[in-house]
């Protein structure tokens, strides 16, 4: 065991995969010679070659497009969009080829490939670098969403899509680059699609993913003060979506609080509540709730930009709701 | 001239490099106009880094210094209603099409009295009221929309014209060979102006390009391509004014590449490690502003003294600009969250 940062356990799943895979390759602006901005990459060109990590130009649709096709023809690229908001701008690609080819072609070709994308408000950066825009792509069958928010669920789940054989975007957190946790030595896996408790409770499941599963553990700790126990589980993984451990939560609680960073209209929390009515109405004690951002783009200024996202007394307030 | 040598030597690496000359038709009070508007754009910025570092203005800010020239040479010849198009280093872009620049630092504050009202930041710095099509942060968005303006121009039969600018990382983005197209297709009047200073981000841009001249883009669009020295005001200065001439004359578009060079770090904090800094010695000897200042006392167009004096009115401009920011501006209120989302006032939560 060491503790490493997220942003250094993405870089060891990476070097690890491509040591084991020699069809595994990065892509992007400035991942080479720079190391990413984040510092994710630095020192990978060196080691694996400017072939294997490709500096592209500022042609994220072509490039990505690109990734896709080398997919398709057999290699594993791994096509990293600087920050996710210019997600739009590969779109097409991703929406239409990547997810699409296998259905339509019937099974003869597969699209391996990973997308990278950092995410999220923060850093008073305005509304084209501080997006929530991982909701999008849940709409889109043909693909995986994943956004793993611990050092330990980042390198076992991002190996996991690397050697997953169809388009798999990993949206993570900016906020979380720096959180420190323990990650093994060894080899391991973390698989897509299920989902972890991070921290076991009998009173109210609150339901979230990447930097908001922090928040939520600090919206949990005070309220077990109050005597109010919860139940924090992280997603990890958005598509698939662990149901299965949503309900056990849910079933054992009775309620639950859905928590998301992206503006709540039309995001994910509203699809997660639908399902557990579906699943289990029964089972609830109160309506569930929902906690998001506002319907709003994320302004420049940073008292604007604080009061659009979620705060742990946001959650603490949806909790006591389903007391009342 | 004082820098003769280095511009000899500059020219053996590169022959984008020329000497200076008074073209035809521009006259003493339009240069002491430009001189004067670069100053104020160099120094807004030397004074928002500081400010950065103050913790006084936040965000992303890429400077513009040592490319004023383009802004300026360009920017200068547009009427009120003619339009341009800008990039995330924009500041200079505003400040040459009359922008405010009390207005432009009260943004950079993030404050309500600022352009965007606290919402955008230097990034996307617009004041429609110049017709400053705005700042976009996705690298090579503004084109397209920008020749949409021109497209206005076209349908409406006016003659106003539209300026884009974009960075030789931006000219790679698909939509702008796309709108080049187009531009080309229908005559519209717009000319694209690529500032090219050599780098995005960390790459150097002859690693992601084929043809380092980017200028021969247009060409292949069939449209009138050129390339200047970024460094030189004069070649700019004329060969925008033949390209607005020709868009205003209904001939369609011009291709402008100014061959500049990025001197500082991307943004606030980029210290450059990426690459060999002292290239840029000699580049600072050619620097836009201190090559003009010398042509003009050379040709006794101007004397230093009037020189100085021009630069001392661009520093009492740009302190009280962070005066204004500073002390006179406020935060917005927490009650306007909703304001500008959508027009006419109207609250969709
Ligand atoms: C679509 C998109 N991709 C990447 C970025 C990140 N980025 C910001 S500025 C920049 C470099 C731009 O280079 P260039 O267009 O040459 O302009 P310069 O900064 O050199 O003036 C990059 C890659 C972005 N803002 N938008």
């Amino acid at each position: 065991m060491s503790i490493i940062t997220l942003r250094e356990s993405i870089t060891q799943a990476l070097r690890e995969e491509m040591s084991l895979d020699e069809n595994v390759f990065i892509m992007g602006c400035d991942v080479g010679l720079r190391g990413n901005p984040f510092g994710i990459t630095k020192g990978l060109m060196k080691e694996f070659g400017e072939k294997r990590v490709i500096d592209t130009p500022i042609s994220e649709a072509a490039f990505t497009g690109l990734g896709v096709g080398a997919a398709i023809a057999g290699m594993r690229p791994l096509v990293e969009i600087l920050y996710a908001d210019w997600i739009t701008l590969p779109m097409d690609n991703i929406v239409n080829t990547a997810a699409k080819t296998s259905y339509m072609f019937g099974g003869q070709a597969n699209v391996p490939i990973v997308i990278r994308a950092p995410f999220g408000v923060g850093g008073g950066v305005a509304a084209q670098h501080s997006q929530n825009n991982e909701n999008w792509f849940v709409h889109v069958p043909g693909l995986k969403v994943i956004t793993p928010s611990t050092p330990y669920d980042m390198k076992g789940m991002l190996k996991s899509a690397i050697r997953d054989n169809g388009p798999v975007i990993c949206f993570e957190h900016k906020r979380n680059y720096s959180i420190k946790g323990e990650v093994p030595d060894g080899e391991y896996l973390v698989p897509i699609g299920k989902a972890n408790i991070r921290k076991a409770g009998t009173d109210c499941t609150i339901v979230a993913y990447s930097y908001m599963t922090y928040v939520a553990e600090e919206a949990a700790k005070e309220l077990e003060k109050e005597g109010i126990s919860c139940e924090v589980i992280d997603l990890r993984s958005l598509l698939p979506l662990d149901y299965d451990t949503v309900m056990e939560s849910v079933k054992k609680t009775s309620r639950v609080v859905v928590v998301t960073e992206a503006p709540l209209r039309g995001s994910i929390a509203g699809e997660i509540v639908g399902e557990i009515i579906d699943r289990g109405f029964d089972l609830l004690d109160a309506p569930p709730q929902r906690v998001g951002s506002k319907n709003s783009p994320v302004a420049y200024n940073e008292g604007l930009e604080a009061m659009c996202t979620p705060k742990k007394e946001d959650i603490i307030a949806a909790v006591r709701k389903t007391f009342e | 001239m004082k820098n003769s040598k280095c511009i000899e030597e500059l020219k053996k690496e590169f022959d984008a490099y020329t000497d200076m000359y008074l073209p035809e038709g521009l006259g003493r009070e339009e240069q002491l106009k430009m001189y004067s508007t670069m100053w104020v754009m160099r120094k807004f910025e030397e004074a928002v880094k500081p400010l950065w570092m103050a913790n006084k203005v936040h965000g992303y800010y890429h400077p513009y210094i040592t490319e004023e020239a383009i802004g300026t040479g360009i920017i200068s010849q547009l009427k009120k209603e003619d339009y341009i198009g800008s990039t995330h280093r924009g500041h200079g872009h505003l400040i040459a099409k009359g922008g405010d620049i009390n207005k432009m630092m009260a943004e950079l504050f993030g404050k309500e009295e600022g352009y965007n009202h606290g919402r955008g930041g230097s990034m996307h710095i617009t004041d429609m009221s110049v017709g400053m099509l705005g700042a976009s942060g996705i690298v090579g968005a503004a084109v397209a929309p920008a020749v949409g303006s021109a497209l206005k121009s076209w349908i409406k039969g006016t003659d106003d014209v539209t300026v884009v600018f974009f960075g030789d990382g931006g000219a790679n983005a698909g939509s702008v060979s796309e709108s080049m197209n187009m531009a080309a297709a229908w005559k519209l009047p717009v000319i694209f102006v690529c500032e090219n200073n050599q780098w995005a981000i960390a790459t150097d841009y002859t690693r992601i390009t084929g043809e380092p001249d980017l200028y021969k883009r247009g060409i292949g669009f069939g449209i009138p391509s050129y390339r200047c020295d970024g460094f030189n005001i004069y070649q700019i200065w004329e060969t925008a004014k033949a390209a607005i001439e020709r868009a205003r004359a209904g001939e369609g578009p011009t291709f402008i590449e100014c061959k500049t060079m990025r001197m500082l770090g991307h943004h606030a904090t980029d210290d450059s490690w990426y690459r060999d800094m002292s290239v840029c010695d000699k580049y600072w000897e050619i620097e836009p502003i201190k090559r003009m200042g010398e042509f003009m006392i050379e040709e006794n167009i101007a004397t230093q003294e009037e020189l100085d004096a021009i630069e001392q009115e661009a520093i009492k401009k740009v302190e009280a600009s962070i005066e204004y920011a500073d002390t006179q501006c406020h935060e917005p209120s927490l009650d306007s969250f909703y304001d500008y989302i959508y027009t006419d006032g109207e609250v969709i939560k």
